[in-house]
């Protein structure tokens, strides 16, 4: 049974609920602004890879020196971690192992020889499901002094983390952007990319490792990669990308205690789920990149060709007699029939550009300045498909009915003057102004 | 007699962002085709199109007058020799006796006929010999010829040739030329996009001059003229290129 | 029902499991999935954890399926979040396993709490593998999805074959290449899934990647490859299963597959490093071969005797020999009758001269031909010069001959060699 189980019932919002929170968020931030490079480099999973090396790391250091002390601790877990990198890279290169298998055999060996490791040694109170869940909980049960404040040792570590990759982001911005980005570029330009990739592998093992003990290695692998696949979907700009990976991180993790709390579990593996349930979000409703946005821009789109059909509908037959009009009826069926054209037409008699007289449709003014707008557009492109693609006459209507809805003014324009300001179409019908 | 391949009004658009405009034409069986134009201009998604690997906006493609969905048995295809793994554990044989699987269909084995057939195409392109070396163990243009076996080993009738002499040393390059035109001699129709303006009208009778949109298609002699050279590679249509752009973004008219 | 020792039931299903894991990893490997078997064994345990909640036992059939939805759920978002969004493959990968696994661990808190006794303690099982806990009727199903999958391997081995190798082609063909694809990718999941309470989550990621990724380095076909792959895992399981020596099972399998990849990391032919440091030792004392018969050549070409005789100090300055390697060279070709040393002087034998001749002709022939075709022979540079006569048609070879003794520059001076007993041609060079 989970030790922590017992500290849940810590009262919400107790000074232990804030340090766990604080905990949480600055280690989550931590990793976030890394993961914004992994991400971007298109090697989360290298993130994976590594926190689950720390094991081995920590088993191993802790076998040659027989000691909890911190320093050799952390030690062997970063050189387990670059291990990791390095053997997979090599394995890649050398033995012409695919780069994602590679990666798999490297980490899950290096991780069950942690495993074996860890059983071997007598005398380690090892809680295995501790490795994935990690133990937030009892964060705030071990403290340092630091100045006149007592700090959960874990917030310590992790503000010093956070610290350090601070620094290093802030210090190397420029070369780790380019590297990022370009890195045969960084290269010539005297920024090696082995060198960067192996620094941002270092920082990456560090947070791994110092986050390791509070949060295990899910969260770890959660928070390198989850915020900052989320910030990816909102911005296009990498500084904000970074900052607001760190945000996401943050916010998950406070939101995942939240949760933890009122559903009385887990609370590394709630904030894992809450950063999840972030990314979900801007999947669906990130305003450029969302599903949903793409979906409303997609319907939007669709109504707008139904509202051009209807109006060139008019227009022309208009142009061919006044005297004869269309019913509503009829036009729907003409455009395809449906709620689509339904909507389409209401939209339409809405914004006034179509009145209504009896079951019969007229254009209003206003409708038809759209109409020959829309007209123009199609002549204009049924013109120079004829001249400059050399279409034949009767080829060219239903290209241009599917041009016509993007061709805006500038367009027209420039069409204009390509083809010499002719102002009859290839079928003789006049271009209106 | 239906023409080999008949493009009606097709238009090819990835995300809506049409990248072939309202292409129309029509070649006749029996000719060794060159499909020319500058990069970007669409030459492998025209194939990808005919072979139905790319989808269309609008339009239709017929091969000897039927949809290509009934034809596929009538239809061989050399894909870009970088689209594959190199490093696959086949030999030079598997690779061709993949050519036979079409007909084979489901669960079928290849049996002695299709090893026959396999050997013969790899005589046919003098990779006999290498038949059973890894495929990474080759040289550019060894497996150039071992993935134009790999189609002579589908038996079709029209021929798909994506860039087969990009990276191909001069030997094998008169090798193919010389295999694709007795396979046009035999009656069949070979589709080729090619970069090397100089050798166009040496290798084909009949060109597609293609940038965006159709230039110009037709019997080389006729066709292939420094105009419609002019035309096809003198700076894109810049109007095509904006209302491509609009059309992907679909932003609102005026 | 035979009744098992519980150490036999064991080693039976990690050989299963080994076996099975094998084959279907080989297509996962060679599709660049490797890292989706990870995810896959991740997002399976909020499956489990839902079925039993569900459920109320601990039948692995029914926690099998719950594991199925959940991990297909995983496989299903993520190719969903890949096409529409701009998540590149690998962050959404881990975005699901992280999420997924998240869940999993939430719902086991929930579950272990609210269930008194030690009812729902076998859940923990699928997080590091438990084979101690192993029913007959566990070993029964590993054997029935196993049995299935191997068999639909077989059927569709043709089919998956080539959609592995070439999605395009076979899409070309009419063969429902997507399909095929996820049929693929649908073996790797239940089988994964069936290995977790043996193995667990972490280590059944290995299970999938580490035999195929063996095999690979041994063979070149594809049914030899999965036929090793499902030797290495059988072997892997049974070995780390059986000797463990109180090792946890599930890590012991994985490491005795570690050391077999270790071992082939090493000691396959042509991948392996052994191999490659060979190829490169030997490929150095040929080019060395080459150039000290290129240098005597070279030296004895102004004044042609039958037994040319060369000074060993303009031989070293020729080439800036190391002086003890270039003896210690000159010593082997003594051996094999190419030169005699004597003194400070060395004399080509006929043979050797011979020899020489023909290194220097085919070096100049591909010097020749870098000229002329230097472009288009780009991927051949690395080649040594005496793949010439493999690279080029024979006619090439001839006209390149023939331009060779007009060209006053790169002059062969055949005449001017002894007599040789052959014709020298293509194809005919010593090797």
């Amino acid at each position: 049974m989970n030790a922590a189980a017992a500290s849940l019932a810590i009262a919400w919002p107790s000074t232990d609920a804030l340090w766990i929170m604080a905990t949480g968020a600055v280690i989550a931030a931590a990793c976030a602004v890394l993961g914004a490079f992994l991400v971007l480099r298109q090697m989360s999973m290298m993130g994976d890879a590594i926190s689950h090396s720390v094991l081995p790391g920590l088993a191993a250091a802790f076998l040659v020196t027989q000691s909890y002390s911190i320093g050799p601790l952390l030690l062997g877990a970063v050189i387990a971690g670059l291990l990791t990198a390095l053997l997979t890279q090599t394995l890649h290169r050398f033995a012409r192992v695919p780069a994602d298998a590679s990666m798999g055999v490297v980490f899950t060996s290096l991780f069950a020889l942690g495993v074996v490791l860890i059983t071997q040694v007598k005398g380690v109170h090892f809680d295995k499901q501790c490795v994935f869940e990690g133990a937030l909980e009892l964060a705030p049960l071990y403290t340092v002094q630091w100045g006149s404040l007592q700090l959960p040792r874990a917030l310590a570590v992790g503000l010093i983390v956070l610290g350090v990759n601070t620094v290093a982001l802030v210090l190397l911005w420029k070369e780790f952007k380019l590297s990022a980005f370009d890195p045969a570029l960084a290269t010539t330009m005297g920024f090696p990319a082995g060198v960067m990739h192996y620094l941002l592998m270092t920082l990456v093992a560090v947070t791994a490792v110092a986050s390791f003990e509070a949060v295990g290695s899910i969260l770890v692998v959660a928070m390198l990669i989850t915020p900052a696949a989320t910030a990816h979907l909102l911005v296009d700009r990498l500084g904000p990308m970074v900052l607001l990976s760190a945000a996401i991180g943050a916010a998950s993790s406070v939101l995942g205690y939240a949760l933890a709390v009122h559903f009385d579990t887990n609370v590394a593996g709630m904030m894992a789920v809450a950063a999840g349930g972030l990314y979900g979000v801007a999947v669906l409703f990130s305003p450029r990149y969302g599903l949903l946005s793409t979906m409303l821009h997609n319907a939007r789109l669709a109504l707008r060709v139904i509202r051009d059909d209807l109006l060139g509908m008019l227009y022309r037959l208009e142009e061919l007699g006044a005297e004869r009009r269309l019913a509503s009826r009829d036009a729907r069926t003409a455009i395809g029939g449906g709620l689509l054209a339904w909507w389409g037409l209401a939209s339409l008699q809405r914004n006034e550009l179509v009145s209504r007289a009896g079951e019969t449709l007229e254009l209003t003014p206003a409708g038809r300045d759209a109409a020959r707008q829309l007209v123009r557009a199609h002549r204009l492109w049924e013109n120079y498909l004829v001249q400059f693609l050399g279409l034949p006459l009767d080829h060219v209507h239903e290209p241009a009915h599917r041009v016509e809805h993007y061709l805006d003014s500038g367009l027209q324009q420039s069409l204009r003057q390509k083809l010499d300001d002719a102002n009859v179409d290839p079928h003789g019908r006049e271009i209106p102004e | 007699m239906a023409p080999a391949l008949e493009i009606h009004d097709m238009t090819v658009a990835y995300h809506r962002r049409p990248v072939l405009w309202d292409i129309d034409l029509q070649v006749p069986e029996c000719k060794l085709v060159g499909i020319i134009g500058p990069n970007g201009a669409g030459k492998t998604t025209l194939i990808k199109a005919a072979l139905g690997l790319a989808p269309l906006a609008s339009g239709k493609v017929e091969i000897y007058g039927k949809p290509y969905v009934q034809q596929r048995h009538l239809v061989g295809y050399v894909p870009q020799r970088e689209s594959v793994d190199w490093d696959f554990p086949v030999s030079v044989h598997d690779v061709v006796l993949m050519g036979t699987y079409g007909r084979l269909g489901w669960i079928r084995r290849p049996g002695r006929a299709e090893r026959e057939t396999a050997e013969r195409c790899l005589d046919q392109v003098g990779m006999l010999p290498f038949a059973k070396r890894q495929i990474r163990q080759l040289s550019g243009g060894q497996q150039q010829r071992v993935f134009l076996a790999r189609a002579l080993a589908e038996q079709a009738q029209i021929y798909f040739l994506d860039e087969p002499f990009a990276g191909v040393d001069a030997a094998t390059e008169s090798a193919i030329v010389e295999l694709l035109q007795t396979l046009r001699s035999d009656g069949r129709t070979v589709f080729v996009v090619h970069h090397d303006l100089e050798t166009v009208r040496e290798y084909f009778d009949y060109v597609i001059l293609l940038n965006m949109r159709l230039v110009a298609c037709g019997p080389v002699e006729t066709t292939f003229t420094p105009e419609s050279l002019q035309k096809t590679y003198g700076g894109r249509l810049t109007i095509l290129d904006a209302a491509a752009e609009a059309m992907r973004q679909g932003d609102p008219g005026p | 029902m035979i009744a098992l020792s519980l150490s036999m039931k064991v080693t039976l299903g990690a050989a299963l499991l080994g076996g099975v894991a094998g084959v279907v990893g080989a297509f996962a490997v060679l599709r660049g999935r490797s890292l989706v078997g990870d995810m896959l064994s991740h997002a399976a345990l909020p499956g489990v954890v839902l079925a039993f909640m569900l459920t109320g036992s601990r039948q692995l059939a029914a926690l099998s399926v719950g594991a199925l939805a959940t991990g297909l759920a995983a496989i299903g978002l993520m190719t969903l979040v890949v096409r529409w969004t701009r998540t590149k493959e690998d962050a959404a990968i881990g975005v699901m396993l992280s999420s997924f696994f998240g869940l999993g661990v939430v719902l086991l808190s929930r579950a272990t709490r609210s269930t008194t006794g030690g009812n729902s303690a076998g859940l923990n099982s699928f997080l590091f593998g438990e084979p101690g806990n192993m029913l007959n009727s566990d070993l029964l199903l590993l054997a029935g999805v196993g049995t299935a999958a191997l068999l639909i391997v077989t059927l569709l081995f043709k089919e998956f074959k080539l959609v592995a190798f070439d999605a395009d082609f076979a899409a070309s063909q009419g063969w429902p290449a997507t399909r095929l694809d996820l049929a693929m990718m649908a073996l790797v999941a239940v089988v994964t899934i069936i290995g977790l309470p043996m193995v667990g989550v972490v280590l059944m990621a290995a299970m999938i990647i580490v035999p195929a990724a063996t095999a690979r380095m041994w063979t070149h076909r594809l049914h030899t490859l999965l036929l090793l792959a499902a030797a290495i895992g059988v072997f892997a399981g049974v070995v780390g299963s059986r000797y463990g020596r109180g090792v946890p099972a599930g890590p012991a399998i994985v490491l005795a597959a570690a050391a077999m990849f270790a071992a082939s990391l090493l000691l396959a032919p042509q991948q392996g490093l052994l191999a490659r440091f060979m190829h490169t030792v030997r490929l150095q004392r040929r080019v060395a071969q080459d150039h000290l018969l290129r240098s005597l050549y070279e030296l004895a070409e102004p004044q042609p005797q039958e037994t040319p005789a060369i000074d060993f100090e303009s031989l070293q300055a020729d080439r800036r020999w190391r002086p003890a390697r270039l003896r210690r060279l000159l010593e082997k070709n003594q051996q094999q009758g190419l030169v005699t040393l004597s003194g400070g002087v060395v004399t080509m034998t006929p043979v050797g001269l011979r020899a020489a001749a023909e290194a220097t002709r085919r070096h100049r022939l591909w010097e020749l031909y870098m000229m002329r075709v230097a472009g288009a022979a780009a991927d051949h540079v690395d080649r040594s010069a005496d793949d010439v006569e493999h690279l080029l048609p024979a006619a090439v070879v001839l006209e390149l001959e023939a331009e060779l003794e007009a060209d006053p520059k790169l002059a062969f001076a055949a005449p001017r060699v002894p007599p040789s007993p052959h014709e020298i041609r293509a194809g005919e060079g010593d090797r």
